[in-house]
């Protein structure tokens, strides 16, 4: 009995128009398909992408050396030298990123109890030269800068799930 | 009465959750716990220190004989009884550690992310299984002002939970009682009392043992993290208790020092000398790579080139004379380091090598090892001590709180000096005298000695007593020692500086010897004991067999051609700078093996090679007791430079010595303690050793003095934070009243001073702990560089 349903199947192409059902589903739904980079994704508040050092509204840095970020790293991407700053606060002389060590996880952003290291919706970066995928402080800060506006959103859109 | 028939009767038998235990009478619960792995949460109590109680984090459940105390009870201070049951765990017990855990994180400010006690922070650790998620206060949190403690704490007294240890640990450790709680209940501030400072030699350690960020180690104040750090365990450079402790290095660089537990050296506690001195490594003055004089110049070179240029020289002259080559060997460098230079010095044919660069007086020759004669451990059971020439509490700082620890438990320590010193603790006796009359003193107690012990009259005594009569305080002096079941006596710093030293050290043997008392003789150096062993002394060789080169001070007095200085700067570390410089400028060659390089070595220097500092080369230290305590380097050096014992095994090579294929240190270490174990254990000098003649005294006005607490080797003196403390800084030549007054001195004077060499102006004091005729000033201070013996002849002039 077995033999023969797949006998009938086999020749009547049931398989085959299944398949094209689904082909002419498609074929008349709406496209799907974007032009990058003219177009782009959404993205989520949460989205991980280059990283950034951010500050407080008065210009200082946020960042207090705690190494918790260097510490829960997972891939050892980040290093950071701390000292005492003239004023007698805690800051960093150092914090670099290695990007190619680095997996976007976001444990660093997490781990973070002044919301300093954040990850930004930065995806399209490249590097032409060796040794330029670790980015220093100044680079970091830098990115925080120019996109302090968006960030400070998506981190009060995040807030409440927080 | 015990309950179990086979329990002795100093033993108990007491139930901590549910498993029993035997525990002497007397102990405490939580000595009882902590000796059988149980855990109870704890801030206040440490075992070192007595237990006030006052955190209440050990509450525990306590049931006797059926029926349970009416609350929890403090495990800290409640003794325990047979058949106690104990629960650590029960409901009642872990809801009021709870509630105190409440308490104590009212006022704290939770602040871990930025304080440097964060990752072993021991409130941070017990809030995680005590605390509660959320605070329900919602009040506003107390501050604390800050103190300024000095230059090695730190303080942010806001985070401070009042559990005491620090104010414990200066009164009962340190004995300076800095500290103190001030205000009652939530008011409570621990401060200083004058707004001082903690000046204490042992400051340091009241930052291990703060449980929370309230003080932290300044130097490495925000520097790095607990958790990023490895630990490399080593031995403290700097005295010769060879304290146990562990370098912190993140990335081959050394961030702190902390101590590591051993009770039979250090117990739990390390100077601050050891904790500080690293910051020396990182000194700017480190010597990079080979340099060489080449005319007015001085030229970088690389090894190969440094070291066949070093070997030719030393084949040139060792060619003529070898007996004009000598070598000054720090009594600080590892053994390996002091034998391979050794076996070079005689390789080449000279027995002039030498680590007693303090050592004024070598008439006594092969003048007694150095060493403390007895455990270390064993000089806090000794029922009296007499310490000659030496400021116990500087020189050998936990040495001093072993006998500290004596003392207060009733044992007479009694001193002889030239001068009263800031002791932690009260002494039995304090002679003072003038540095002239110390073999004097020390020959009056002897005779007072042999008197009471019915020896009559000991041969050659009347040399120096010149026929006195022991007063009474000399007859005190001996009846205690006599007396004493278990005794010590010691001759420190300034026995070695004394111009007359081979005297004092000879009257302080025969002193020990009628007495029936340990026998010690400490100077300056973590391993000048090794010195001696590594046969680094002109008199004997690493095998023992006899040796007649020149000492130190002997190649000071009568100048050689040649000159190897191995980590030293002996404007500083040498009893008479002035003269040794003086030395090193007319030789023809002088060969300098440094981590650093100073202007001083520029100018007497021909070739200067850099080797590693303290923490850099692999080792062995022996200390007082004779303990070998072998480390490990960290990282690399700075630079070019090498570990020494590297450096000198190459040299060996290309002076073509036999047996110089050595691969590690621990291959020298084994065949070093091969040949000192074939001796057995020499002893040498005591009273029979004593000079033909007793030295007569210099009769005029006298500089005494030791080596500073923070001046005895060139790593401490670029410690930078405890070059700020008190105890360094400007030189302060200090005058008895009478002496002052006679040379119109008064305190805060400037006068200018001399030992007829160049002067140098200073600010004077004037203090009555100083004997007449005396001129205090120790070494290895700034303004004492160029300034002639420690022990000697001076000129004052008001300016």
């Amino acid at each position: 009995m077995q033999a023969l349903r797949e006998f009938f199947n086999s020749f009547l192409l049931v398989e085959l128009l299944k398949g094209m059902k689904l082909t002419g589903r498609h074929l008349f739904s709406g496209r799907f398909t974007i032009e990058y980079p003219e177009e782009k994704a959404p993205q989520s508040p949460r989205f991980r992408g280059l990283h950034a050092l951010r500050r407080y509204p008065n210009g200082e840095e946020r960042c207090i050396a705690c190494k918790l970020c260097e510490a829960v790293c997972p891939a050892l991407a980040i290093t950071i030298e701390s000292e005492e700053r003239e004023d007698g606060t805690r800051r960093t002389t150092r914090y670099d990123i290695d990007l190619f060590k680095c997996i976007y996880c976001g444990f660093c952003e997490e781990s973070c109890p002044v919301d300093s290291i954040v990850e930004t919706r930065i995806y399209e970066y490249h590097f032409e030269n060796r040794g330029e995928q670790i980015i220093n402080k100044e680079q970091l800060l830098a990115i925080g800068d120019l996109y302090e506006p968006q960030l400070a959103r998506d981190r009060a859109m995040d807030a409440p799930y927080r | 009465m015990s309950a179990n028939p086979e329990q002795p009767d100093d033993q108990v038998t007491i139930t901590i959750d549910g498993a029993e235990y035997q525990a002497s009478k007397g102990a405490t619960i939580i000595e009882v716990a902590d000796a059988n792995g149980v855990d109870i949460p704890r801030f206040c109590y440490h075992p070192k220190l007595t237990a006030p109680a006052n955190c209440r984090m050990c509450l525990v459940d306590i049931e006797m004989n059926g029926k349970a105390a009416p609350k929890p009870m403090p495990a800290c201070i409640t003794a325990i009884g047979d058949g106690m049951v104990v629960r650590t765990e029960s409901e009642r017990a872990v809801s009021a550690q709870r509630n105190v855990m409440e308490f104590l994180l009212i006022n704290h400010p939770l602040d871990c992310p930025i304080c440097d006690q964060g990752g072993e922070c021991e409130l941070q650790d017990l809030a995680l299984g005590y605390g509660r998620g959320i605070s329900r206060f919602t009040e506003r949190k107390r501050v604390v002002d800050d103190e300024d403690l000095g230059p090695l704490v730190e303080t942010e007294m806001t985070r401070c939970i009042h559990c005491t240890r620090c104010v414990r640990f200066l009164d009962e450790i340190a004995g300076t009682s800095e500290l103190g709680a001030l205000h009652r209940g939530e008011h409570t501030e621990i401060g200083t009392f004058v707004g001082r400072g903690i000046h204490s030699e042992l400051s340091g350690n009241v930052i291990d043992l703060c449980p929370v960020g309230a003080l932290t180690n300044k130097p490495y104040r925000y520097t790095a993290r607990a958790w990023e750090m490895l630990s490399h365990p080593t031995v403290g450079p700097h005295d010769a208790i060879g304290s146990n402790i562990s370098l912190h290095q993140v990335r081959g660089t050394v961030k702190r020092v902390v101590p590591r537990n051993n009770e039979a050296v250090n117990e739990t506690w390390i100077a601050d000398r050891d904790r500080y001195s690293y910051q020396g490594i990182y000194a700017e003055d480190r010597l990079q790579e080979p340099i060489a004089r080449d005319g007015d110049k001085w030229q970088a070179m690389d090894w190969q080139e440094a070291l066949e240029s070093v070997a030719g020289r030393l084949k040139e002259v060792a060619a003529q004379d070898p007996s004009q080559i000598a070598a000054w060997v720090s009594p600080s460098a590892t053994l390996e380091e002091q034998y391979l230079l050794n076996r070079l010095m005689r390789g080449l044919g000279s027995d002039n090598v030498d680590v007693r660069l303090r050592q004024a007086d070598t008439r006594d020759g092969d003048s007694p090892s150095p060493g403390l004669g007895m455990p270390i451990a064993a000089t806090e059971d000794v029922d009296a001590a007499l310490l000659v020439g030496s400021h116990t509490r500087h020189d050998q700082p936990l040495l001093n709180h072993r006998l500290r620890k004596a003392g207060l438990n009733g044992a007479h320590i009694m001193a002889l000096d030239t001068r009263r010193h800031d002791w932690n603790y009260e002494l039995s006796e304090e002679l003072v005298a003038h540095p002239d009359q110390l073999a004097r003193e020390l020959a009056l107690i002897a005779a007072a000695m042999a008197a009471y012990v019915g020896r009559g009259v000991v041969e050659g005594l009347h040399a120096y007593t010149g026929g006195a009569e022991p007063g009474d305080n000399h007859k005190r002096v001996a009846q205690r020692l006599v007396d004493a079941g278990s005794a010590l006596v010691m001759s420190g710093d300034a026995v070695e500086l004394h111009q007359g030293g081979a005297d004092l050290r000879a009257l302080t043997a025969l002193i020990a010897e009628l007495a029936g008392a340990h026998h010690g003789q400490l100077g300056t150096g973590a391993n000048a004991f090794g010195g001696w062993i590594a046969g680094a002394v002109p008199y004997r060789g690493a095998d023992g067999s006899p040796a007649r080169g020149m000492s130190v001070a002997e190649t000071i007095a009568d100048p050689r051609r040649c000159y190897v200085v191995v980590n030293l700067e002996p404007e500083h570390d040498c009893f008479d700078g002035a003269a040794a410089r003086r030395a090193l400028e007319a030789a023809e060659t002088v060969v300098v093996f440094s981590p650093y390089v100073t202007e001083a070595m520029r100018e007497y220097a021909d070739v200067i090679l850099p080797i590693g500092a303290f923490g850099e080369t692999a080792g062995t230290f022996v200390n007082a007791e004779g303990r070998w305590q072998t480390f490990a380097g960290v990282g690399r050096p700075i630079g070019e430079a090498r570990p020494a014992w590297r450096v000198f095994r190459v040299l060996g090579n290309l002076l073509s010595l036999d047996r110089f294929e050595y691969n590690a240190p621990d291959e020298i270490h084994a065949e070093l303690q091969g040949l000192w174990e074939r001796q057995g254990n020499p002893s040498n000098g005591g009273w029979q050793g004593r000079p033909a003649e007793p030295w007569l005294g210099h009769g005029s006005l006298v500089r005494a003095g030791n080596t500073a607490i923070y001046g005895t080797d060139p790593l401490v003196r670029r410690g930078e934070a405890l070059q700020r403390t008190p105890h360094a800084g400007a030189a302060r030549p200090t005058l008895s009243p009478a002496t002052a007054q006679q040379l119109g001195v008064n305190d805060g004077d400037w006068i200018s001073l001399d030992q007829g060499g160049p002067s140098v102006r200073l600010q004077a004091s004037v203090d009555d702990a100083l004997a007449d005729s005396t001129v205090w000033l120790p070494a290895g201070l700034e303004g004492t560089a160029g300034l002639g013996p420690v022990h000697g002849p001076i000129n004052i002039q008001r300016t």
